[in-house]
């Protein structure tokens, strides 16, 4: 383990979100789905698109660019469901498209400038550069919000 | 788990799991015991039952169980021998002792602290029932030494005792006729002698007679041993324990360590120390003993054999020994919980997979007559039939959480002071175990509610010319594809102008309200509420009926009360028999999919022009049948759509719940009723209030189940024309 | 030397206790749940030694060893009986209906093994 510490490598996941690059760490990522039509949930905030059948198994489904405050674009058959796994929990990320895995180091990782007015900014661990693309890394448990204690 | 390697810790739970059942046996062998019953086998499956949970702590090294089931199995045991008859107060303190027996188990299986106090107080009692009984109380605690053990993969040489030199016994060996009938052999003997040393064998046959005079069965021979052993003359004894009595045995130590000893020991020992862990052989001191059964040899083959023909026949202190057996347990295999889960879930797979299969071989336009149809029609059979079997997996009887509930009317009874009576009806009816599981803490503040505030004190029950005990009724029973579960007390019925005037005062209700009975009686289930004039020990503070509902609508189920002044009350619980399946009907709204409960449905109307009438802005009725009946549009309730939609034509659902009050649903078509699988949905899903769960359709499509009762509570709208304030506006107070 | 052993006891525990002392020794183990399903599992079955409960539903530990001493193949098979009770008057009952020796609860695995080596071995 300590001298895998010393590289720390890193696969993210990147993938388009209202014309912006996000990433997740792809350990978090289990599969990702082609887009398939919702069950909305009465009542619950406008960035839950609803639920779907994921094997038998009823999928929450987040659409993420409702999430990070991003205009939200008209559904289409291109855009994808990341299931992530956080705590035990499945959850279904709505995003664009998928565009690439990296491989970087934690090296490469730059914090964020805290800009804490921008909530979509708050969700963002850290950011690094690809090809002079600037991705976001995305901070997974601050994107999925732990709603036992939100339905209070 | 960490612990699934270790079997004695898996040995250990499946201990506590086999107390559990114990102790239920026990329960009902003092329940029938109670009401009379003489059937021997009634006080031995009670003395059984506190027996193995004795054997087990023994063996897990629980002192304090031990020592409390030791001395109950000892009273036990006095009443199977007939040496004692518990009076009414006999029995109740037996089932104090069994209840203070199930505290010791779980709190040795949880690890909590043990009462100890009570154990002392109880041990008082019983210790004083076997006084009274002119039974001398023997201190056995000394002949039962609870062995913490573990079981040690490498066993452990336990002759490896320091021992000095070698010694030299002669040891003369004459088996008894009945040393054969017990299965002893004596070449087995003789060759676990010789594991001790050096041994010189010789067969003495001077006494065999000509083959004429030859009996087959009686032994002549005899062995002389020479033994060179490290080992000492207990040790050697040790060899022949199970053989004490049954042969002529000397060992004389001719020389060594131990030789001066050696005149003192008898040849036979009749009691010598069998493998316990504690005892340690003292040959000095039975001289007498041995001297007794010195004779033995001459008279005891003809003795033995007699007692041994007509042993069991004849004795009457062993009933068990030849009673006509009862019907054989039924075989159980103990199964993973999570194995059923999986396949519960599997099963479920397989029913939304053959519904799709359905859909797609339909719409390929088949004949109904092709044996693709036919062969579906079979596998939709088999589905059916293997759902109803994995259901039934989980289904038990409701008999465990009787049981405790009688516990829970004796304690609170007791604390109370009143004298109450606990009947149960229908213990055999079999509800899933999850739902037995999350049934018990309701049940728990229904029997104690009914006890504390249900039932009079006695004096009022002797003025009101009423018997002295109270009688708690529980019933459970399965009525038309639910389990109702009933708790009913014959006390004085709810004081109704109390409720409501608590009610008006507390603002739950308007004060120039005119409330039916039934809608006083339903106030009791509004959050906060508490009919008690003052807060008792038992009932407590903060949990009220709301709490009990609550609970029970999270388990798929409804809760509604009946109750007649002077008579008594009636809380009804209907719930589901399995939280799996949900016969339903299909509908749309607004192009969503949703599933109601089928029983909640009644019947299914279009409306007329005239039929809906405005209450008040935003509240509508529509005329059924010359009454009016409260109109919600799902449509709007669930967010789908802005604005109601109860023109002339719409379909109208007429819904009735549980409390027996009707509501109107507007729906825009009904697509099927067909039983579907229940996904459960946590609050991760961000579940409004109302959706009770999900469903996979048979075009892979999820649908959400509704909870109508639970919509109509959270609407907002007033379910009765005066009942000012929703539960949802109490709850923000 | 791996024996074959009968087990009769009707509390789970104590059956699963004595499979775990026996089989890490090598023994085959065989379990009944009382004296009548020894009787039927003895059927099956060649056991070098049979360890019996006394205390059991349907058929006793007495009743049991009886009914096994009146097989003809099973007169010679030692009978340990497995008891709480040390009482001398339990370990004669046992052995006028033919047991062979007797263990007493709670046992300690390795002794169990010796004594059945002692009387099977």
């Amino acid at each position: 383990m300590s001298d895998q510490a010393q590289t720390n490598d890193l696969e993210l996941l990147t993938f388009r979100v209202a014309d912006q690059e996000y990433s997740l760490d792809i350990m978090s990522v289990r599969e990702i789905r082609g887009w398939t039509r919702t069950t909305p949930m009465p009542h619950a905030p406008d960035f839950m698109r609803g639920v779907i059948n994921l094997r038998g198994t009823v999928l929450p489904v987040m659409d993420l660019a409702r999430r990070l405050n991003l205009p939200s674009q008209e559904t289409n058959d291109r855009n994808v469901i990341i299931v992530v796994k956080l705590q035990g929990t499945l959850t279904g990320l709505l995003v664009d498209a998928v565009s690439d895995i990296v491989a970087i180091t934690e090296d490469d990782l730059q914090i964020p400038p805290d800009i804490s007015s921008d909530p979509s900014l708050s969700v963002v661990r850290a950011l690094t550069v690809i090809d002079d693309r600037m991705i976001r890394v995305l901070d997974l448990a601050a994107v999925v919000p732990n709603t036992s204690d939100e339905a209070a | 788990m960490s612990d699934q390697n270790d079997p004695m810790a898996e040995i250990r739970a499946s201990f506590f799991i086999e107390c559990e059942e114990l102790l239920e046996a026990l329960q009902d062998g003092l329940q029938e015991l109670d009401d009379g019953s003489e059937d021997p086998e009634t006080i031995n499956v009670v003395f059984r039952a506190v027996h193995s949970i004795k054997g087990g702590a023994g063996a897990f090294g629980l002192e304090a169980l031990v020592r409390f089931a030791h001395r109950y199995e000892t009273v036990m045991d006095e009443v199977r021998n007939g040496n004692m008859h518990p009076d009414s107060e006999a029995m109740k303190l037996f089932f104090l002792a069994a209840d203070h027996l199930s505290d010791l188990v779980r709190a040795c299986r949880d690890e909590t602290p043990l009462p100890e106090a009570t154990s002392e107080e109880l041990l008082e009692r019983l210790d004083a029932l076997l006084g009274e009984h002119g039974v001398e109380e023997e201190e056995e605690a000394d002949d039962f030494q609870p062995l913490g053990m573990g079981i040690s993969l490498d066993l452990p040489d336990l002759d490896a005792e320091p021992e000095s030199s070698l010694a030299h016994y002669t040891i003369r060996f004459k088996p008894d006729q009945e040393l054969f009938a017990t299965g002893n052999e004596p070449q087995q003997l003789l060759r676990n002698l010789c594991g001790l040393g050096e041994a010189k064998i010789s067969c003495v046959t001077t006494e065999l007679p000509n083959l004429e005079s030859l009996a087959p069965e009686t032994p002549y021979v005899e062995w002389l041993i020479e033994l060179d052993t490290e080992a000492a003359e207990p040790e050697i004894r040790d060899i022949f324990e199970f053989v004490d009595g049954l042969c002529t045995l000397e060992i004389t130590c001719v020389s060594g360590p131990s030789a001066e000893d050696a005149g003192d020991t008898g040849p036979d020992l009749p009691d010598a120390p069998s493998l316990e862990a504690t005892a340690t052989p003292d040959v000095s001191t039975t001289p007498a003993a041995a001297e007794d059964t010195r004779t033995k040899p001459e008279d005891a083959p003809d003795k033995v054999v007699t007692l041994k023909k007509d042993d069991p026949a004849k004795e009457p202190a062993d009933p068990e020994a030849k009673k006509a057996a009862p019907p054989a347990a039924k075989s159980v295999v103990r199964v993973d919980l999570e194995r059923i889960e999986r396949l519960v879930n599997l099963v479920g797979e397989l029913v939304i997979n053959q519904a799709m299969l359905s859909q797609s071989l339909d719409e390929a336009g088949l004949s109904p007559h092709s044996d693709a149809m036919n062969g579906l029609e079979e596998f939709q059979r088999l589905t059916r039939d293997i759902q109803d079997s994995v259901m039934m997996i989980r289904a038990q009887p409701v008999k465990s959480l009787f049981q405790r509930m009688s516990r829970i009317v004796r304690e609170s009874s007791a604390a109370v002071e009143k004298e109450v009576r606990l009947v149960t009806e229908g213990e055999a009816t079999e509800v899933d175990k999850t739902v037995i599981e999350r049934l018990s803490d309701p049940l728990t503040h229904m029997i104690r509610n009914a006890v504390d505030h249900g039932l009079e004190p006695t004096e009022a029950r002797q003025t009101a010319g009423k018997s002295k005990a109270g009688t708690v009724t529980l019933t459970a029973a399965h009525r038309s594809g639910r389990v109702i579960i009933e708790v009913s007390d014959d006390g004085a019925g709810i004081n109704r102008e109390r409720v409501l005037e608590k009610a008006v005062s507390k603002g739950l209700v308007a004060p120039d309200a005119n409330l039916s009975d039934g809608e006083i009686d339903n106030l009791l289930f509004l959050p906060g509420f508490s009919t008690a004039a003052q807060v008792s020990s038992l009932s407590g503070r903060g949990v009220g009926m709301d709490v009990v509902k609550t609970s029970i609508q999270s388990l798929g189920g409804r809760i509604s009360i009946t109750s007649e002044k002077g008579k008594g009350t009636t809380f009804s619980i209907s719930l589901p028999l399995t939280l799996a399946v949900l016969d339903g009907m299909v509908v749309n709204v607004a192009g969503e999919t949703l599933v109601l409960p089928l029983n909640v449905v009644v019947e299914t109307l279009s409306l007329g022009p005239d039929d809906v009438q405005m209450l008040r802005p935003g509240s509508y009725v529509v005329r059924v049948r010359g009454g009016f009946v409260p109109l919600y549009d799902l449509g709007v309730m669930l967010g789908y759509r802005a604005h109601r939609k109860t023109d002339a034509g719409a379909i109208v659902l007429l819904i009735s719940l549980e409390d027996g009050s009707r509501a109107a649903l507007v729906i825009d078509g009904i697509q099927d009723q067909r039983q579907v699988v229940i996904k459960g949905l946590d609050d991760s899903f961000y579940r409004a209030p109302g959706i009770a769960a999900a469903t996979i359709l048979g075009d892979g499509q999820i649908a959400l189940i509704l909870d109508p009762a639970d919509i109509i509570a959270g609407s907002g709208h007033p379910r009765g024309a005066d009942l000012m304030l929703s539960e949802r506006k109490i709850a923000n107070e | 030397m791996s024996l074959t052993i009968l087990a009769v006891d009707d509390s789970r525990t104590m059956r699963d206790m004595i499979r775990m002392a026996l089989m890490p020794a090598g023994f085959t183990v065989h379990l009944a749940d009382d004296g009548v399903h020894g009787i039927e599992v003895l059927g099956g079955i060649e056991p070098d030694a049979i360890i019996t409960d006394i205390n059991m539903p349907r058929m006793d530990g007495f009743g049991f060893i009886d009914a096994v001493r009146e097989q003809e193949g099973h007169r010679a098979t030692p009978i340990l009986v497995l008891t709480t009770e040390s009482a001398p008057e339990l370990k004669m009952r046992a052995r006028e209906a033919g047991a062979t020796g007797w263990i007493v609860k709670p046992f300690d695995p390795a002794k169990l093994v010796k004594a059945l080596q002692m009387v099977a071995g």
